[in-house]
C-alpha cells in the first residue's frame, strides 16, 4: 500500500494498465511530455513511449473520433478531455458513435473506450473551468459513467472502466484531486494523507462499476452523493449530528439502484445532492427512481441539493456552490417533515 | 449601429458618401441551372485526359497542386484509354474489366429493384448511387482483405464489389429476419466487418475522423491493412472532415481520404460547401497531404488512382486525399424530389457521362463484349437480383412483416445487459 492523491491514484491507474495491455493507449490536449495540466499523466509518455502515449491537436471531436475509431479495431483508447467544460465538440462522437457503435452493428463493432474529464467547481473555474455535465451522459443509453470520491476508488474505478467492454465517461472531480472537501472554503485545506481512502494498493486491482458505496451507515436519512458532494455531506452531516446513511454512488449509469432502495426503505427519507444545475440533472432521475421504487417508505417529499439553475459564477462560488449550509437545511427540513 | 459616415468624434474614420456603394456583400452561391432552366455546365471545365503525370507514391503536397487542381482522366471522348495514368495501369485483363462492368451493372440493378421496393411500400426508404457505381465498385477491388472502409451511404458498390450476400445487403433494406443489424437501422445503414464495411450512421462526417483513427491503430499494431474514409461533398463542411485531415496530416497513419463529389448535398449545390475554394483536392494541400482530382465515372481512372494511393498508405507513405468527380443521377433518397430544385435533364447534360456506358464502349472497341453480350448480361444479372429479392422477400418486408423479436431494442445496448434494461425488457412482456 501506498499513500497516493486521486492524481498519483489515476496516474497509478494508467500505469497499470498501460504496464499490463499492450492495446491501452493514452491521448489528449498536453497529455504527453508534459504530463497533463493536472499531471495525471506525467512521467508515462518518457515509461511506455509516445506510440503508447501521445500529445493531440486541440480539437476534442478529433479525440473522440480518433478513439472510436481505434477502439473499434481492438485497441483501448483511454483518451482526455482537459476540462468536462470543453467535451462539447465532442459530443457527436461520444453520443452518437461510442454509445451506439455496439448496438447499431448488432456486436461486429465495439468501442472499448474511455473518456476521462475533469469536472466539478469549487476552484474559482468560473463558467468553463466548473461544470458537471453528468446528466448530459446519463440520458445517453449505451454509455457508462462514473465519478469516484477518493483515490482508492479512483484508482479501482479507472482500471474497471479501461477494462470494461463499453465507452465509459469517467468524470474526476478536480476540487479533490489533490485531498477531501468540507464544503467550507476558509477551513485549512485537507490532503489525502490522513485520509484512509488516500491509501492505495499500488498493483492491480478494481472497483466494479455499477456498484455504489455507503460511506457512512446511518437510519434517519439517505443522503445520495457522488465526487465533491460525497465529502461536503459528510461534513455537513458530523455537524448536524443527524443520523445519515451517505451513499456514495460512484457509477451513475448504470445505476446500483439495489443499494439506494434498501437504505431509503430503511431511513425512510431521502436527500439528493449534486454540484451540476437543478433542472433535468442526474437528481431528477435519482429521485424518480426513488419514488417509483420506494414510495410507501417514505416519510417525507426527498429534496435536492443542486447549483442553482445558472452558468457557473466566477466571483460568487460560494453562493452558487451547494454547500453545508444548504445541505444542513434540506436535511433539517425532511427530518422535519 | 450607427452609420459611421456620421461618426465625427475623431476616433472612428470617415467612410466618404461615394464609397458607400463599396460595402461588403456577401455572396450566396447559386447553382448552374434551376428547374425551369435548361442544364448548364458550362463553368464546368473537363480537362483532356491524360495529361496528367503519375507522381512517385512519396510525393509531398506540395508536388501535387497540378493533380488536385486538375483532374486525372484515362479514358479519352472516344473511350479509348491514354497517358501516363493508362500506361501506370498497364495491361488489364478483359475477365477484370468485364468484372467490373458486372458489379456496376449489379449495383444499378440492385437500386433499381430497391428503389421500385421502396415505391411498393415493402421497405420504408431506400437511396440510389446511380452514376457513381465505377468509384466504390472499383476502389473496393482494389484494397485487400482486412482493410476497412468508412463509407458513408452512398456506397453500397463497395459491399456489391466486396461480394456481400445479397440476402443480407436486401435483409436489411427488408429489416427482416435476414437483417444483421436485427432491424435496430434506417435502411442502406450497412454494417459488414467482415466485408471491410464499417457500421455507417446517420450523422455525417463522424466516420471520416474515425477512420483516421482505425488506419493509426493499424500502423501501431502493425497489421499492415488501411484504411478508407468517404464523404460526400456536402459533408466536407462538417466539423470531422476538418479534424479527420489535421489528425492524419499530424500522425501521417495508413489511410485514403476519398471524397465523392457528386455535386449535390440533398438540394444543396456543391458551390455552396465548397465556397471560394478551387477544389475539395485543394483542401488537402493546405494540411500538407497530397491530392488528386479524378474523374469518377471513368473506370480505368479510378482503378489506376485506387490502385496508385491504396500502395502509397500501404508501404507507409501517409495519408493521400482523392476527390472524385461526378454527378449525383437519381434523387437523394427515395424522400426526395429533384425537379423541385434542379433540371430534370441535368444527368444528361452531366460533361463525364455515365460510367458503365463509357466502360461498356471500351470493352466493345477492345473486342472483349458487345451490345448483345451487355443486353444478356443486364437481363442474367437483374434475373439474379430479382431471384435474390423474391427469396429475401419471404422472410417479411415492411408491408408483409416477419417481426423480430422486439427483445432485441435491449441486445447489444452493452456487452452485458445491466438490471436497468432487464426491466424495461420485463415491462415490455419479454
Amino acid at each position: 500500500m501506498a499513500r497516493m492523491t486521486m492524481i498519483e491514484a489515476l496516474r497509478s491507474a494508467m500505469d497499470v494498465k498501460l504496464a499490463g495491455d499492450p492495446s491501452v493507449i493514452l491521448f489528449g490536449e498536453d497529455v504527453g511530455y508534459f504530463g497533463g495540466v493536472f499531471r495525471c499523466t506525467s512521467g508515462l509518455q518518457a515509461r511506455y513511449g509516445e506510440e503508447r502515449v501521445f500529445d493531440t491537436p486541440i480539437n476534442e471531436s478529433a479525440i473522440v473520433g480518433l478513439a472510436v475509431g481505434m477502439a473499434a479495431q481492438g485497441m483501448r483508447p483511454c483518451v482526455e478531455i482537459q476540462f468536462a467544460d470543453y467535451m462539447y465538440p465532442a459530443y457527436d462522437q461520444i453520443t452518437q458513435e461510442a454509445a451506439r457503435l455496439r448496438h447499431r452493428s448488432n456486436g461486429q463493432f465495439t468501442c472499448p473506450l474511455v473518456v476521462r474529464m475533469p469536472t466539478g467547481g469549487g476552484i474559482f473555474g468560473g463558467q468553463t473551468h466548473s461544470q458537471s455535465p453528468e446528466a448530459l451522459f446519463t440520458h445517453v443509453a449505451g454509455l457508462k459513467v462514473v465519478i469516484p470520491s477518493n483515490p482508492y476508488d479512483a484508482k479501482g474505478l479507472l482500471i474497471a472502466a479501461i477494462e470494461d467492454p463499453d465507452p465509459v465517461i469517467f468524470l474526476e472531480p478536480k476540487r479533490i484531486y489533490n485531498g477531501p472537501f468540507s464544503g467550507n472554503p476558509h477551513a485549512k485545506s485537507m490532503s489525502w494523507a490522513a485520509h484512509p481512502a488516500g491509501e492505495v494498493p499500488e498493483d492491480h486491482y478494481s472497483v466494479p462499476l455499477g456498484k455504489a458505496a455507503i460511506c457512512r451507515h446511518g437510519s434517519d436519512v439517505t443522503v445520495l452523493a457522488y465526487g465533491t458532494m460525497v465529502h461536503v455531506a459528510q461534513a455537513t452531516v458530523d455537524q448536524t449530528g443527524i443520523d445519515a446513511e451517505i451513499i456514495d454512488l460512484r457509477t451513475l449509469l448504470p445505476l446500483d439502484l439495489a443499494t439506494v432502495r434498501a437504505s431509503v426503505e430503511k431511513t425512510g427519507r431521502c436527500v439528493v445532492i449534486h454540484e451540476a444545475t437543478r433542472t433535468s440533472g442526474f437528481g431528477a432521475e435519482l429521485i424518480a427512481e426513488v419514488q417509483e421504487a420506494c414510495f410507501w417508505h417514505l416519510r417525507a417529499p426527498v429534496l435536492r441539493v443542486a447549483g442553482w439553475d445558472a452558468p457557473y459564477p466566477h466571483a460568487l462560488e460560494w453562493d452558487y456552490f451547494p454547500g453545508p449550509e444548504r445541505i444542513a437545511r434540506a436535511l433539517k427540513q425532511v427530518m422535519e417533515a | 449601429m450607427p452609420d459611421i459616415s456620421t461618426t465625427t468624434d475623431g476616433e472612428h474614420p470617415v467612410v466618404p458618401a461615394q464609397d458607400a456603394a463599396r460595402r461588403s456583400r456577401l455572396q450566396f452561391p447559386h447553382p448552374p441551372a434551376r428547374p425551369d432552366q435548361p442544364a448548364d455546365f458550362s463553368a464546368i471545365v473537363v480537362p483532356r485526359a491524360g495529361i496528367l503525370p503519375v507522381p512517385p507514391l512519396d510525393i509531398s503536397a506540395s508536388g501535387c497542386r497540378d493533380l488536385a487542381l486538375g483532374m486525372v482522366r484515362i479514358l479519352d471522348e472516344n473511350n479509348r484509354p491514354v497517358g501516363p495514368w493508362a500506361d501506370y495501369l498497364g495491361e488489364v485483363s478483359a475477365d477484370r474489366l468485364r468484372q467490373g462492368l458486372r458489379d456496376m451493372l449489379k449495383m444499378r440493378a440492385i437500386d433499381k429493384r430497391m428503389l421500385n421496393a421502396q415505391r411498393q411500400g415493402k421497405t420504408s426508404f431506400y437511396v440510389q448511387c446511380t452514376g457513381e457505381e465505377a468509384i466504390g465498385c472499383c476502389f473496393q477491388r482494389a484494397l485487400s482483405q482486412g482493410d476497412m472502409n468508412f463509407p458513408t451511404y452512398r456506397l453500397q458498390t463497395l459491399l456489391v464489389a466486396a461480394e456481400y450476400p445479397l440476402e443480407q445487403l436486401m435483409g436489411q433494406l427488408y429489416s427482416n429476419p435476414l437483417d444483421p443489424l436485427k432491424g435496430r437501422q434506417l435502411p442502406v445503414m450497412h454494417s459488414a466487418r467482415d466485408y471491410g464495411f464499417f457500421s455507417i450512421s446517420g450523422n455525417l462526417g463522424t466516420q471520416y475522423v474515425q477512420a483516421v483513427g482505425w488506419a493509426m491503430a493499424a500502423a501501431l499494431t502493425g497489421t499492415g491493412k488501411i484504411a478508407a474514409a468517404w464523404i460526400g461533398d456536402g459533408a466536407t463542411a462538417s466539423n470531422d472532415f476538418h479534424s479527420a485531415l489535421l489528425t492524419a496530416s499530424v500522425y501521417l497513419p495508413p489511410i485514403v481520404l476519398n471524397v465523392v463529389n457528386n455535386q449535390w448535398a440533398i438540394s444543396t449545390f456543391t458551390g455552396v460547401a465548397a465556397g471560394k475554394s478551387e477544389t475539395y483536392a485543394a483542401r488537402a494541400l493546405g494540411y500538407g497531404i497530397p491530392a488528386l482530382r479524378v474523374d469518377g465515372n471513368d473506370y480505368l481512372a479510378v482503378m489506376a488512382v485506387s490502385r496508385w494511393a491504396i500502395e502509397r498508405a500501404r508501404q507507409g507513405h501517409g495519408p493521400v486525399l482523392v476527390e472524385w468527380f461526378t454527378y449525383r443521377v437519381g434523387a437523394h433518397s427515395t424522400s426526395d424530389d429533384p425537379s423541385a430544385y434542379r433540371p430534370r435533364d441535368e444527368a444528361r447534360a452531366w460533361p463525364l457521362g455515365d460510367p458503365i456506358d463509357r466502360l461498356k464502349t471500351y470493352l466493345i472497341s477492345r473486342g472483349d463484349w458487345s451490345e448483345e453480350r451487355h443486353v444478356q448480361a443486364e437481363a442474367e444479372i437483374l434475373d439474379e437480383v430479382i431471384a435474390v429479392q423474391k427469396a429475401v422477400e419471404a422472410h417479411g418486408t415492411f408491408v408483409d412483416p416477419q417481426p423480430i423479436s422486439p427483445s432485441e431494442i435491449f441486445l447489444n445496448v452493452y456487452a452485458d445487459m445491466p438490471e436497468h434494461l432487464r426491466r424495461q425488457r420485463k415491462e415490455m412482456g419479454y
